[in-house]
């Protein structure tokens, strides 16, 4: 109990009852401390963009090893951004997109947690549902694209579609992966004690996949962006994707960097989001 | 000592010859009333992988069990003991035979019966307090059961640690927290497990004596299966032995034997020391070098 950081289990049978003045200071103690890690890491984690920003400045702006056609510098990718957003067009292609992807990541969700559930807990369900499913996954999700443009058109519907079936598959196997590997011994005192039916459900099944299911949602929503791109890229007015497409075909490489850059830091926010939530599930659950 | 080395035993026999009637006169207004548990003609036998012959694991089981009395199970490992457990807690069911708690069958989960298990399988996501009221029979009022949980807590001396959360407590208390859980119930009969087979040595001392004023607080009767035979010649009133007879793969009930004395028992007891080589070696261990 020396290093303040060992959290003595229940596994652990030499933690005598000595230790349980130490056991009950560990959160307190531990929470400051992972703090501290945290403000290091951010640190850490922002050399290297830095330093890509720096050499990217470098080779553009001063030593002109690039031509503006080829990498555009920081400079001009910025004017590019101020540009489209005064005459109004950046905010749609965002706005457009972020609805897009979120509408997407909702169906696929609920989706995926009613039928994750579903062949989760019962073997008739999963005897039923899980060959065909896996058939489905089994289909490299683009080849929905001309389908999906068939039946619904050019329209918002085939991307939210295409978006949904992207993010279902991750929220459909975590969860069915994580019921049937719930604790079969928790499971088993729980009914010894007398639960079964909705009430073994809600006290120890759902709650034990809570942490997995917000790791599978994290994945899922990595996927609707993947999706959102393929999409948009695919068949679009407006979003980012579009952006994409239109700045190849009109030789604009600084609102294409602009789009990227503008892909990867929505991405990276919305995960962060999940992420804090995630952390607080874990820790409430786990 | 009375030394029943016959094959089975027979409930006027047993019924007598135990030494745990005065556990009997202990039941108080407020507390579970210990229930009576009678083994008639118990066998389990698994279905044989592909098509093989059904592999049986306990068969002819036939024992009384006084309320009241704590019987420890002992035998190797793989000797049918935790089968045994199942079968009065209605986990598991036999495939002959029946288990009756106080002269009505076993069928389906007992809630007659509380289970304690090897490991404290608590919910990692409650903390103590919430564990421990897991316990409670369903539809238990709602001030009633937060009053019990709470003297549980303070009788397992866990009323300070109520607040956290499994990981966040040593092995023994969550042990500790696990058998707080199964007097919730108020049980008949109160079956234990290897309870305390995964903890080190001291905490195992501890818990035994911990067992045995729970014991005092709470007359039930205690079904105790224990590869530990000097855990058996301390809490048990009586052991019985399962064991296989050569080149049989079932076991039956090799030996019950009384343990004399009242509890708590010296643990340096010349009486008890014959009782464990005997046992020793009914478990197929070499007494001589032990």
């Amino acid at each position: 109990m020396s290093t303040s950081v060992e959290t003595p289990s229940p596994k652990n049978s030499n933690a005598t009852d000595t230790a349980n003045d130490d056991a009950a200071l560990q959160p307190r103690v531990a929470g400051p401390l992972r703090r501290g890690v945290g403000a290091k890491r951010a640190v850490l984690g922002a050399i290297v963009p830095l330093v890509l920003l720096l050499l990217w400045w470098l080779s553009t702006s001063v030593l002109g090893i690039f031509s503006p056609v080829q990498l555009p510098s920081p400079g001009s990718v910025v004017e590019a951004g101020i540009d489209l957003a005064q005459r109004g067009e950046l905010w749609t292609h965002v706005g457009i997109s972020v609805q897009r992807v979120l509408l997407g990541f909702a169906i696929g969700a609920v989706l995926g947690l009613t039928f994750g559930s579903l062949v989760g807990l019962s073997k008739w369900a999963d005897a039923l549902l899980t060959p065909t499913i896996g058939a489905f996954r089994a289909v490299p999700s683009l080849a929905w694209v001309p389908l999906l443009i068939l039946w619904m058109k050019i329209g918002e519907d085939s991307k939210v579609t295409l978006i949904a079936i992207g993010a279902f598959f991750p929220i459909f196997t975590t969860v069915y992966m994580a019921l049937r590997h719930v604790d079969k011994n928790l499971v088993e005192a729980g009914r010894a004690f007398g639960l079964s039916g909705l009430k073994l459900l809600t006290t120890i099944q759902l709650p034990a996949v809570v942490p997995s299911v917000f790791s599978g949602l994290r994945l899922a929503l990595a996927q609707a962006w993947l999706f959102l791109v393929a999409a948009e890229l695919i068949a679009s007015s407006m979003g980012l994707g579009f952006l994409l497409t239109d700045s190849q075909n009109n030789g604009r490489t600084d609102r294409l960097l602009l789009a990227i850059i503008l892909l990867a830091v929505i991405g990276k926010i919305t995960d962060a989001i999940l992420g804090v939530v995630e952390r607080k599930a874990v820790s409430r659950w786990a | 000592m009375s030394l029943d080395a016959s094959t089975s035993v027979r409930a006027e026999e047993t019924a007598t010859d135990t030494g745990s009637g005065q556990h009997q006169t202990g039941t108080r207004g407020k507390t579970s009333q210990a229930l009576s548990v009678r083994f008639a003609n118990v066998c389990r036998a698994f279905p044989g992988k592909n098509g093989n012959e059904p592999h049986v694991v306990l068969k002819d089981i036939t024992l009384d069990v006084v309320p009241g009395e704590v019987l420890a199970i002992l035998g190797p490992s793989g000797s049918g003991k935790s089968t045994l457990l199942r079968a009065a807690s209605g986990l598991d069911a036999p495939t002959q035979g029946t288990v009756l708690i106080d002269g009505t069958p076993v069928n389906g989960i007992d809630d007659r019966c509380a289970v304690a298990f090897q490991e404290p399988r608590l919910l990692p996501w409650q903390n103590i307090h919430k564990n421990v009221e897991l316990g409670l029979p369903q539809g238990t009022p709602k001030a009633e059961g937060q009053e019990r949980v709470e003297r549980l807590l303070e009788l397992v001396e866990l009323a300070e640690f109520a607040h956290l959360r499994p990981r966040e407590v040593s092995g023994g208390m969550a042990q500790r927290t696990s058998l707080a859980r199964a007097l919730a119930r108020r049980p008949g009969v109160l079956l234990l497990d290897e309870p305390f087979g995964a903890l080190d040595a001291l905490t195992r001392l501890k818990m035994q004596d911990l067992l045995l004023q729970v014991h005092e607080a709470h007359p039930t009767t205690v079904l105790l299966v224990t590869h530990d035979v000097d855990e058996a010649l301390q809490l048990a009133d009586r052991i019985v032995v399962l064991g296989r007879k050569p080149r049989e793969t079932a076991a039956s009930i090799a030996h019950v034997f009384t343990v004399p004395g009242d509890r708590p028992r010296n643990r340096s007891d010349e009486q008890l020391g014959r009782m464990r080589l005997t046992l020793l070696s009914g478990l197929g261990v070499d007494t001589h070098r032990h």
